[in-house]
């Protein structure tokens, strides 16, 4: 176990805790979807209230799953998937990574012949 | 400034002179970025060129800022289509005992194919390479 108050634990205590929630994960969706988007173009996109969106964005930038670009007096906002594959490479032995993308394609193609749309509940 | 395209960041238990070795050392980069060598003198204006093992060029470029070692700036092509060229920004800032790292992607030309080319690589490259500075090992990025 490393020390409380350890940075590197923080970091990926912050990268679960971001992700525990579904607003959140929404609001990566959509700058996976375009990544520099501004607070203004995030709020357009999502049926959040501007303070909520702000609330969530300073969370995910806390985890370093966003990461921040200033362009003048505009803030851009960028999906980081560094932390994430920090994860995957943490749990997902590379050799299990080959079988589980084979599941997960499977699962994938299934879901979308039956309701040709990607399966919501996840 | 044109809005860059990618941005990726990582906190490495480092130092930022490290953090700078590992990215222009061909000794290091050899060990985390699936054994490709980044190769020049690294000062500006000078050509650099990033290797396979076999030591054929896979991306070249030139270095456009050079202040080791807090921020390094490359230009970035293929060298089979070197007019689809954009631009690559490292930054690195001490944090207590940490660096972050910063890489910015940028400036790709319209219709640039490099985009796609890169963004599933970056993320591996520098997760990789915060494992080796912090472990001595880096990862096996080209796995599946």
């Amino acid at each position: 176990m490393q020390p409380n108050g350890c940075i590197m634990c923080r970091v990926m205590d912050a990268a679960f805790k971001a992700l525990a929630d579904e607003s959140r994960r929404k609001l990566l969706d959509q700058l996976h979807k375009s990544s520099g988007q501004t607070l203004g173009e995030l709020c357009a996109h999502l049926d959040m209230t501007r303070q909520a969106v702000t609330k969530h964005l300073l969370l995910l930038e806390d985890a370093n799953l966003v990461a921040v670009v200033w362009r003048g007096r505009e803030k851009l906002h960028y999906l980081n998937p560094v932390p994430i594959f920090e994860i995957s490479e943490r749990w997902i032995d590379k050799y299990e990574r080959h079988r589980l993308q084979a599941l997960g394609d499977l699962k994938k193609g299934l879901e979308k012949n039956k309701n040709n749309k990607p399966n919501k509940k996840g | 400034m044109q809005k860059p395209k990618l941005v990726y960041t990582t906190y490495i238990r480092s130092t930022p002179k490290d953090v700078w070795a590992a990215i222009t050392k061909p000794e290091f980069t050899r060990q985390y970025w699936g054994e490709m060598t980044n190769v020049g003198d690294w000062k500006k204006g000078s050509k650099w060129e990033h290797h396979n093992p076999q030591g054929e060029v896979w991306i070249t470029g030139k270095v456009l800022e050079s202040t080791p070692p807090k921020r390094l700036v490359l230009s970035w092509a293929d060298p089979d289509d070197l007019k689809d060229k954009s631009r690559v920004t490292f930054e690195i800032v001490a944090m207590e005992d940490m660096t972050c790292l910063t890489v910015t992607h940028g400036s790709f030309k319209d219709g640039s194919t490099m985009v796609k080319k890169v963004s599933g690589g970056w993320p591996r490259v520098l997760s990789s390479m915060k494992t080796f500075l912090e472990t001595g090992k880096g990862l096996n990025i080209f796995c599946k």
